[in-house]
């Protein structure tokens, strides 16, 4: 059952890589990766892209971020997503550095704002599985 | 020393372009090829390289090779990439000629994209792996969508808004209109019509997107030598090249420092200049891939006809119109001919080259740059009337 789409699919798999991350978001929690040398990046892989080490952890982000860029679907795309039109898929650049793909909810399309604050929900799409979408942060002073 | 005008596009031939072509991409590939052949006065068994693309179509060598009656290939590869791959096959056409690896090699694509695979709507399913588990599950399904964000950040990036990408595709579709080969012949678009028609995946509208199509291209390259003894004028392989950007995805590369830029259109500029020993200068006229509007005026940027976020002063300009001096696209481009993944372009630059388009430019033209997908590992053709 989805807060946040019509449906739960589709939803998805993880590898072996990728396991650790998905398994975190079950418990609310969106992990981002760090070497040895403090490089920190999204998403889940076996080497750090910036200098190659294996030698990696998983550390918490904070949810919270900036708005990069975003599309509006006005029109269904696909079945899958065409109950949910129109949505807004947005790439965020977390306060950690990384960027990521998202989707941006409790918002209207008229009211999003490129390099806006927003932060981290979650969605429960499955036992396994929870999505991470993010949504403006309310500015203060806002009604 | 490079391969630089060592090879020539000999002969090219297609099919119609249209909505329901009612026969199999295999049978359309070989009409293209045949009536290369036969624009090149070479036979089948000529043939001893096949280069291709195959994204979204399934035709393999060896259907080929049953088809025309081959049986000796030297060279066979297959570009990766989606439209990205378009000029590539021509490339590696290019370098293995020169290489003496093949003596003629066709390249083509083939699709029945409107009728049978649309690109534009896609059904996910259950599951998704990959990299893509971080986009799909998203709501992030379709090439309009993963453009439609780098075009996006480039309105916010330079303080344009929309009507910049809407008189680009006015421009194209101008062109278009009078090319009796392409789907939106006679069907001109202005202003009010763009901006009145839906958003398809906001900042996109339906004009900004590229029209699904089937149809197949062809094309024969040969040596330079070659060539000249051929029944058709030789558009000489100046340039060609591929190239990529950095943290590289399948058009969904947000993780790079800007999506305002094409990295992988610039990396492919240098190159295809290099080779050339060109500059943007001396291009007289440019068939640039336009499956959506912000990725070319990304494009005119990357290959140095513009300052960045300059390019909506250039369309403006006029000079890209069929009578400028640096006419764009004007067989009406995938916006209005077609979406023959930038095949059709490179036609287009041999036509533009013998003097035989449709939308004959009223510059001469000795050089014509080609380019092909962006948001994706690209490559880039210069082609010349002579070999300088
Ligand atoms: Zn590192």
């Amino acid at each position: 059952m989805s807060t946040y789409r019509k449906e739960t699919v589709p939803i998805p798999v993880p590898s072996p890589i990728t396991q650790p991350f998905w398994d975190a978001t079950k418990e609310h929690r969106l992990l981002l990766q760090t070497c040895d040398s403090g490089h920190i990046f999204y998403y889940a892989r076996s080497h750090c892209p910036n200098c190659l080490s294996s030698q990696l952890e998983w550390v918490e982000a904070s949810g919270r971020g900036k708005l990069y860029s975003y599309t509006v679907a006005w029109r269904e795309q696909s079945p899958d997503f065409a109950a949910d039109v129109p949505y807004i898929i947005a790439a965020i650049t977390l306060d950690e550095g990384p960027r990521m793909t998202s989707l941006l909810v409790e918002t209207k399309p008229e009211d999003v704002e490129i390099d806006g604050a927003v932060e981290l929900v979650w969605d429960d799409v499955s036992p396994e599985i929870s999505m991470p979408y993010f949504r403006p942060v309310a500015k203060v002073g806002a009604a | 020393m490079t391969f630089r005008n060592k090879t020539a596009i000999a002969g090219i031939g297609e099919t119609e372009f249209s909505k329901n072509s009612g026969r199999s991409t295999l049978h359309m590939a070989c009409e293209a090829i045949l009536a290369a052949l036969a624009d090149a006065g070479l036979q089948p068994n000529d043939i001893d390289g096949i280069i291709k693309m195959s994204a979204n179509d399934d035709i393999q060598e060896i259907d080929l090779l049953r088809s025309l009656g081959l049986s000796n290939l030297r060279v066979f590869h297959d570009v990766p990439h989606g439209g990205g791959a378009a000029c590539g096959t021509v490339t590696g056409a290019a370098r293995a000629i020169a290489a003496g690896a093949a003596d003629v090699i066709v390249c083509f694509r083939s699709l029945n994209e409107r009728s049978e695979r649309r690109f534009g709507y896609s059904k996910v399913g259950g599951g998704v792996g990959g990299y893509m588990a971080y986009n799909i599950p998203m709501g992030f399904v379709t090439p309009a969508q993963w453009v439609a964000m780098f075009g996006q950040r480039y309105l916010h990036d330079f303080g344009w808004t929309t009507e910049e990408f809407g008189h680009l595709a006015i421009l194209i579709r101008k062109h278009a209109s009078t090319n009796p080969h392409a789907m939106m012949y006679n069907r001109e678009i202005d202003m009010e019509d763009y901006l009145n028609a839906r958003w398809i995946t906001e900042p996109l509208r339906l004009f900004d997107c590229t029209l699904d199509t089937d149809g197949a291209c062809a094309v024969v390259v040969v040596s330079a030598e070659k060539a000249k003894q051929l029944k058709s004028q030789p558009a000489y392989i100046a340039g060609a090249a591929q190239g990529t950007g950095s943290r590289t995805q399948m058009m969904t590369s947000y993780q790079r420092p800007s999506i305002s830029t094409l990295e992988e259109a610039t990396a492919t500029a240098n190159e295809v200049y290099r080779i050339a020993e060109l500059d943007p200068s001396r291009i007289d006229q440019a068939n640039l891939y336009d499956h959506f509007t912000p990725m070319v005026l990304m494009t005119l940027e990357s290959y140095g006809f513009a300052p960045r976020g300059k390019a909506p002063d250039l369309v403006r300009s006029g000079r890209l119109g069929l009578d400028g001096d640096l006419p764009l696209n004007p067989h009406g481009g995938h916006l209005g001919d077609g979406y023959l993944h930038g095949f059709s372009h490179i036609l287009e630059g041999v036509r533009q080259i013998r003097g035989t388009a449709n939308n004959q430019v009223k510059r001469s033209v000795k050089t014509t740059l080609a380019t092909s997908g962006t948001g994706v590992p690209t490559s880039a053709i210069i082609l010349s009337s002579e070999a300088y």
